[in-house]
């Protein structure tokens, strides 16, 4: 369904659709007068009279519009009632057809879509902060939302699903989250949902359809190639096509869970520590109990299960064995060829002697049907399920798995990551090269500090623009070490509660977990965990000079240009040659 | 042919004529300017607006603006008339009539560039 794109004025519509009510109506006026100017009455000496013009537009106004004023200026005669009465009638008829007209036309289909996608376009147009432009709103897109609403940015949604577009207005978001029904394939429709705005940051595909993802890469790939745009696939052969014109952020929930499950088998610590700070925010990571090496059952070998098993082959402490209903096509690996939901081929795999197990089919009911056998046999089994319906999410959390696998839920894990701290890759790529004692201690260490709830993880860039009393400080010459900054500012004897993960220069330098007394220089940017409030008071201390000089020297600005100038405090007047 | 451009010339033509009837005569002569002649014209002018509503072109726009600015000059002069002959005191005199004629002629002007336009739409498509 392609929206009314040029119907901009519904004004026209509207009036064209009117047109031919309004000439009968001024027909039936017109008609009405004339007759009632014609038409002999009498006046009160009994000599004959002719309305005026004027006087019959008057009655035949009053009359027609049902309010009724007498007959005027005197008592008609019989002549002039009998041509009012016909007169009645004809205006009653005029009325009632333009007045169902109107209706019919406010209840019209292509009518309402076109004044919807006029809102639409305007609130987008109007839109005067950073926003996301949001393709299918799914589950997945449903959870970024929220997200993009509960960090503070606005989102703007295309979803070609009426009934899921229609979602939107019963969400609670806290800002308006304007949304198109329509289909997000086509580019003039993403360059009127804001691709090409000055306020829009990036573009999410997010789609159950990959040829519309890979549609909606290209179209912003040439339309608006500043912006990073992150885009789903679930073959390869997609993300391979996406890749090849140069789409940024290619995300394929299997892959992400493979890579996270290698990671989980071979340093525990890295993956807690991997989702404890890519969780969506608000909630609570548990820490599950590490998945062990030894022998694995892959139940379904389809898309899931494949690349699951190429991920898992890389660790040396864990043997596989893969369970499908098709012949073996995978001449590395055991093979029971059977029903993984029954007992028979569990015992066939070795599930007593089992470490863990993969129900990766594509039906949920299988999966529970394997989770829960399985468990029956062996009840130490690691058991990591794979959910592919969300309305099936109540029977998921029922079942006490190790871990679930919701591609909804890591694709918008990694979109936030990417797009709220830019900074959260290249730490997390560090943090994977680290041996598994250095990851433990630091997780040991924030989680200590800051417990299980996801923490507030984001970036902050010591330039004119985001840190504008810091960078003017430092630009006068001033050397300040990180441990002075982070500071409250309502009290600078508390620490706040954050901690500088990673600092990036411009000139290409990195520190991991730089020093308290790392000295900062300007244009550099910190990637930082803590709790929401710390971000919002280092926040205050980076671009309000009163509150950056309180945390720093502990004295008070005078406010005012004209108590600067009064008073002989050195510190309180930036002096170029200070310190 | 096309009857619905037919209707369209017809309604945008006679409101120029009628218009033209009305105004023709000496200024400030009532009986060279019939009331139904003017009651006539405003009805038929009504019908011309209203039939160029909803045409996105841009001679669609001047075509509306011509009819709009007719529009509103007669149902001036209607208004001046009506007050002449029922709120003043001195009824329709010549220098009513007068004023009641000279808002026609300029609603007559209105008139005569929305037939030239209709004039010069039909030239230009050469259909």
């Amino acid at each position: 369904m392609t929206p009314l794109l040029r119907h901009h004025s519904i004004i026209f519509l509207i009036m064209r659709r009117l047109r031919a009510p309004l000439i009968l109506l001024i027909s039936i006026l017109a008609v009405s007068v004339l007759g009632l100017t014609l038409a002999p009455g009498v006046d009160d000496e009994g000599k004959v009279h002719y309305l005026s013009f004027f006087h019959a537009l008057y009655f035949m106004s009053y009359t027609a519009t049902t309010i009724g004023f007498g007959e005027i200026p005197y008592a008609f005669s019989d002549q002039q009632r009998l041509w009012v009465t016909l007169c009645i009638y004809l205006s009653v008829i005029g009325w009632a057809y333009s007045v169902g007209t109107v209706f019919a036309l406010l209840a019209d289909r292509s009518l309402q879509l076109a004044i919807r996608t006029h809102r639409f376009l305007r609130a987008v147009k109007r839109l005067r902060e950073p926003f996301y432009l949001v393709c299918g709103y799914g589950e997945t897109g449903r959870l970024i939302c929220s997200a993009l609403d509960q960090l503070g940015y606005r989102a703007v949604v295309v979803e070609c699903d009426e009934v899921k577009a229609g979602e939107i207005d019963l969400h609670s978001y806290r800002a308006d989250v304007p949304t198109m029904c329509a289909d997000a394939r086509n580019p003039d429709l993403l360059q009127f949902a804001g691709l090409t705005h000055p306020y829009c940051i990036g573009v999410i595909a997010l789609t159950n359809d990959d040829s519309a993802n890979l549609a909606i890469a290209i179209a912003a790939r040439l339309l608006a190639p500043k912006i990073p745009a992150l885009c789903r696939a679930e073959t390869p052969e997609t993300a391979a096509n996406m890749a090849s014109f140069g789409t940024r952020y290619i995300i394929n929930p299997f892959e992400k869970f493979a890579e996270y499950l290698s990671l989980a088998l071979h340093a525990p610590a890295a993956w807690h520590l991997l989702t404890w700070l890519t969780g969506l925010p608000g909630t609570t990571i548990e820490r599950e109990r590490d998945p062990p090496p030894g022998g694995w059952i892959v139940c379904g070998h389809g898309r899931f299960g494949r690349v699951l098993v190429q991920a898992m082959e890389q660790e040396s402490a864990v043997s596989i064995t893969i369970i499908d209903r098709e012949p073996s096509d995978d001449p590395h690996h055991r093979w029971v060829q059977g029903d993984g939901t029954g007992a028979a081929a569990l015992e066939q795999a070795g599930v007593r002697e089992a470490a863990g197990i993969i129900a990766g089919t594509g039906n949920d009911v299988d999966n529970l049907s394997i989770a829960v056998t399985a468990r029956e046999l062996n009840p130490a089994l690691f058991v990591i399920l794979r959910q592919n319906h969300y309305a099936n999410h109540s029977l998921f959390e029922a079942y006490d798995s190790d871990v679930d696998v919701v591609p909804s839920e890591i694709i918008a894990h990694e979109c936030l990551a990417i797009l709220t701290t830019p900074l959260l890759v290249p730490f997390l790529n560090e943090v994977k090269r680290r041996d598994e004692p250095w990851c433990a201690a630091l997780l040991d260490r924030l989680t200590g500090r800051f417990g299980w709830q996801v923490p507030s993880v984001w970036s902050e860039r010591i330039s004119f623009t985001q840190a504008p009393a810091l960078h003017h400080k430092l630009m006068h010459g001033a050397t300040i070490a990180l441990r002075e900054i982070l500071r409250a500012p309502s009290n600078r004897d508390d620490e706040l509660a954050c901690e500088v993960l990673y600092l990036h220069r411009d000139d290409d330098d990195h520190l991991l977990l730089p020093d308290p007394d790392t000295e900062i220089r300007a244009g550099d940017e910190l990637l930082l965990v803590g709790r929401q409030e710390a971000r919002h008071e280092f926040d205050l201390t980076l671009s309000n000079e009163h509150a950056l000089t309180y945390v720093l020297s502990g004295r008070d600005l005078p406010g005012g240009w004209l108590w600067e100038k009064f008073s002989r405090d050195p510190v309180a007047s930036p002096a170029p040659h200070e310190r | 042919m096309n009857l619905e451009k037919v209707i369209f010339g017809f309604f945008i033509v006679l409101a120029a004529t009628l218009n033209f009837g009305f105004f023709v005569g000496d200024i400030d002569d009532p009986s060279h300017h019939d009331i139904y002649e003017l009651f006539a014209a405003i009805v038929v002018s009504l019908i011309a607006t209203v039939l160029k509503f909803g045409d996105r072109t841009q001679i669609g726009a001047v075509h509306l603006a011509t009819s709009l600015v007719a529009d509103l000059q007669l149902i001036a002069a209607a208004m001046v008339w009506g007050y002449a002959a029922h709120v003043s005191a001195g009824g329709v005199t010549p220098e009513m009539v007068a004023r009641v004629v000279s808002l026609s002629g300029g609603a007559l002007f209105a008139n005569v560039v929305s037939v030239a336009i209709l004039i010069a739409e039909t030239i230009m498509q050469r259909r």
